[in-house]
């Protein structure tokens, strides 16, 4: 019993969180900041910060990941980093040749109160940003929100450094992409294929966070938006933000600048959100949605149809991001399946009001919570209240899995301990059926191993 | 070795009244060290007679080189040990944090170290107690001694307040004590008994009532103290007067900070009711 300290018994707490469903927002400003093609993340206070964010990230993607950073001293932190960055910034560009630098900042350049605004103009004026190189940035303050607050401070940092309005038009519509796998990237960007659209995804992760081993090293891989096309994105007709967490602001933003309208839909996990995705694509494209992707719908509800037994009243236990729970409850529901138990340690209205509308009535006895005092402990301490058949959620969990015995689905971030998450994306009727997939080997392994030996079935 | 800080509002005249009266406890023969925490590093301009020096913060600028003590401590007035913190320029960096890494550097350097015999280190520390930082010196036994300087107006009054706040907070947990208000003379009616009423309140004493006189003003300007320039003059004293009492003071409390509306009610029975 690796948790044996957790009790069933609840004490209200108010100034303790115990394993948080969160991270630090510069971890979100990084990830965003690699689905640009040709940048460096650069996080803009001590070492330790960077180290830390890159390792997190890599023990996901097991991929190298690449930022540079300022490093401050003490001196730095009395006297401000200026300094710092300013050299920081000749030295990359002389020796690590990006295109761009995209400078997120910490805790620590947050509260001496570092001004990158002025910082970077100043090295701008003094001539320490070659021709035709950029130096973007955006403020991560790990105070405030979580990681994907930094991703969705990063996202708009894109849009206020690049977007740009020509008197043109292009019939594009533009795909904000929210914190998902780049293989997810990958399979919305095979849908909007699939449909003939033309479409800018911004930011894109594919083919930077999962790339070939080639034996040859790129430090800066070909996958990634361009500049020309993040450029281009403020003469799209119209932008879908793929969760609104982490990229409503970007397309308000880009709806202030360059005047593109948008509308965003929930990540396209599971049947119906996927459904609205491809409808809202399809509307705003102004073209059908081909018999391709209907057949793969229809080999889905197939799957959901074969296997409903195997769902039916299933209590579930989950935590996350808000914009993977919320699809991923309404997908569980979809199946017949109970989702009674949802953490993020995300703050914001939209999960709580998703969650009362959603569970009301499907699942009046769902307990769910979000913000910075939702967190692992007491989403553990509602199962000992009463069980649950299923944990879905990242790594972390599967401590609580083992100890309550109960199946367990990898999904979200960060799984460090299970690969293939760059190769089965869980969008789309594609990414649906992979994750049903997942969920049914979960639940049926279970119930060979655990089952009484005259329960054992050849056939399931 | 006494360790004592000095706090008060901002322009209440601290880093006047801190050196003066260091001047005094140097007169009386004592060995006095003036630590200036404030990021202008102004606090030992009369002692030095104006002398720029080199801040503890400046060797960080310069980091990797060795520093000596010799390079950020220089005597004053009868061979009073001066030394400014220093901190980065307005507007940038964290000058809380700046005090923090110079009292550090100044332990590491071993400026307080037996062998220099001090009778007082004097923590001349800016404006009220704004963060962590500048809450320094009262904390983790730095100084264990604090005197506040306040005038018969209400913002000093409140400030000062504001420092019994933290006084109390950390002498909870730690060994700083209050020594007494210096009520450095505003000119305001009846500002002695108001400053000795509020001082009863806050359960400490009013130590000694610097009256104002222009004479201060014109030792400044010739970068002296009063008891340097005009040695005198009855207000080079006041000034003998507040270190004697400082030096004899055994009074030392936890004061109980007021209410704002306790506050308040001081200021109207004796400020504007006489």
């Amino acid at each position: 019993m690796l948790l044996r300290h957790t009790t069933a018994k609840e004490i209200d707490r108010k100034a303790l969180t115990i394993n948080p469903a969160k991270t630090c927002q510069p971890i979100g400003a990084m990830y965003a900041a690699l689905g640009l093609h040709g940048c460096l993340p650069h996080s803009h206070g001590s070492q330790g910060c960077c180290s830390y964010h890159r390792s997190a990230l890599t023990r996901h993607f097991k991929e190298p990941v690449m930022a540079s950073t300022s490093s401050f001293s003490e001196g730095s932190s009395v006297f401000g980093g200026s300094s710092n960055l300013v050299s920081a910034i000749e030295t990359i560009f002389s020796v690590y040749e990006p295109d761009v630098i995209a400078v997120h900042t910490t805790c620590l350049s947050e509260t001496i109160g570092d001004d990158l605004t002025q910082i970077i103009s100043k090295a701008n004026e003094d001539g320490k940003v070659p021709a035709g190189k950029k130096v973007i940035y955006c403020n991560t303050p790990s105070y405030v929100g979580t990681h994907v607050t930094g991703y969705a401070n990063q996202v708009s940092a894109f849009v206020k450094f690049f977007s740009t309005a020509t008197p043109k038009k292009r019939n594009v519509v533009n795909l904000v992409a929210g914190w998902m796998e780049p293989s997810d990237m990958r399979e919305i960007k095979r849908i909007a294929n699939e449909m003939e659209a033309r479409t800018i995804m911004f930011p894109d992760m594919s083919g930077v966070l999962d790339t070939p081993l080639t034996g040859h090293y790129d430090m800066y891989p070909k996958g990634g938006t361009t500049q020309a096309d993040m450029i281009a994105t403020g003469d799209s007709k119209f932008s879908i933000g793929i969760g609104p967490y982490t990229t409503e602001d970007a397309c308000i933003k880009l709806e202030n600048k360059c005047k593109v309208k948008f509308e965003t839909v929930e990540i396209p996990i599971g049947l119906k959100a996927t459904d609205r995705f491809i409808m809202s694509l399809s509307r705003h494209a102004n073209l059908p949605v081909p018999d391709s992707l209907t057949e793969e719908r229809g080999r889905l509800i197939d799957l959901i149809a074969d296997n409903n037994k195997n769902f039916y009243d299933k209590r579930v236990a989950l935590y996350g991001d808000p914009d993977t729970l919320i699809p991923l409850v309404e997908f569980l529901l979809t199946l017949d399946m109970k989702p009674v138990y949802i953490v993020t340690g995300t703050p914001g209205k939209h999960f709580d009001d998703a969650m009362t509308a959603m569970l009301k009535e499907k699942v009046p006895e769902a307990k769910f919570k979000s913000g910075e005092r939702a967190d692992m402990f007491q989403l553990h301490q509602w199962i000992k209240q009463e069980g649950v058949d299923m944990l879905i959620g990242n790594s972390y969990g599967k401590y609580i899995a083992r100890d309550e015995n109960i199946p367990f689905v990898r999904l979200g971030f960060p799984v460090m301990d299970r690969p293939g998450n760059n190769f089965f994306p869980c969008v789309g009727y594609t990414g649906a059926t992979n994750l049903l997939i997942k969920i049914l080997d979960a639940f049926l392994d279970h119930k060979d191993r655990t089952c009484p030996e005259e329960k054992v079935e050849l056939v399931m | 070795m006494r360790k004592i800080a000095i706090y008060g509002k901002g322009g209440i005249g601290k880093s006047t009244t801190t050196q003066n009266t260091v001047a005094g406890l140097a007169e009386m023969g004592k060995n006095v060290m003036v630590v200036g925490c404030d990021p202008k590093a102004d606090s030992t301009r009369l002692l030095l007679h104006g002398l720029a020096q080199k801040t503890v913060l400046d060797t960080l600028r310069e980091e990797g080189e060795d520093v000596e003590l010799d390079d950020v401590m220089k005597d004053g007035f009868k061979g009073t040990h001066c030394v400014e913190s220093g901190g980065p320029e307005p507007g940038v960096g964290c000058a809380g944090r700046g005090i923090i890494t110079s009292i550090n550097l100044l332990e590491q350097l071993g400026a307080y170290d037996d062998d220099k015999h001090l009778d007082y280190v004097f923590y001349d520390v800016l404006g009220d107690v704004v963060c962590g930082g500048f809450a320094m010196p009262i904390r983790d036994g730095k100084a264990q001694e604090v005197y506040i300087v306040c005038s018969g107006e209400m913002m000093a009054m409140y400030a000062a307040n504001n420092i019994c706040k933290s006084i109390s907070k950390f002498g909870k947990v730690g060994d700083v004590r209050l020594g007494g208000l210096i009520c450095n003379s505003r000119k305001v009616d009846n500002e002695a008994n108001m400053i000795q009423e509020f001082a009863k309140k806050l359960g400490t004493q009013m130590i000694h009532f610097v009256p104002r006189d222009n004479m201060v003003q014109h030792a400044e300007i010739n970068r002296k103290t009063v008891i340097d320039h005009a040695p005198e003059h009855p207000q080079a004293d006041e000034y003998r007067a507040l270190a004697k009492k400082i030096n004899d003071n055994t009074m030392q409390v936890i004061p109980t900070p007021l209410a704002m509306q306790e506050l308040e009610d001081l200021l109207v029975g004796f400020g504007i009711m006489n």
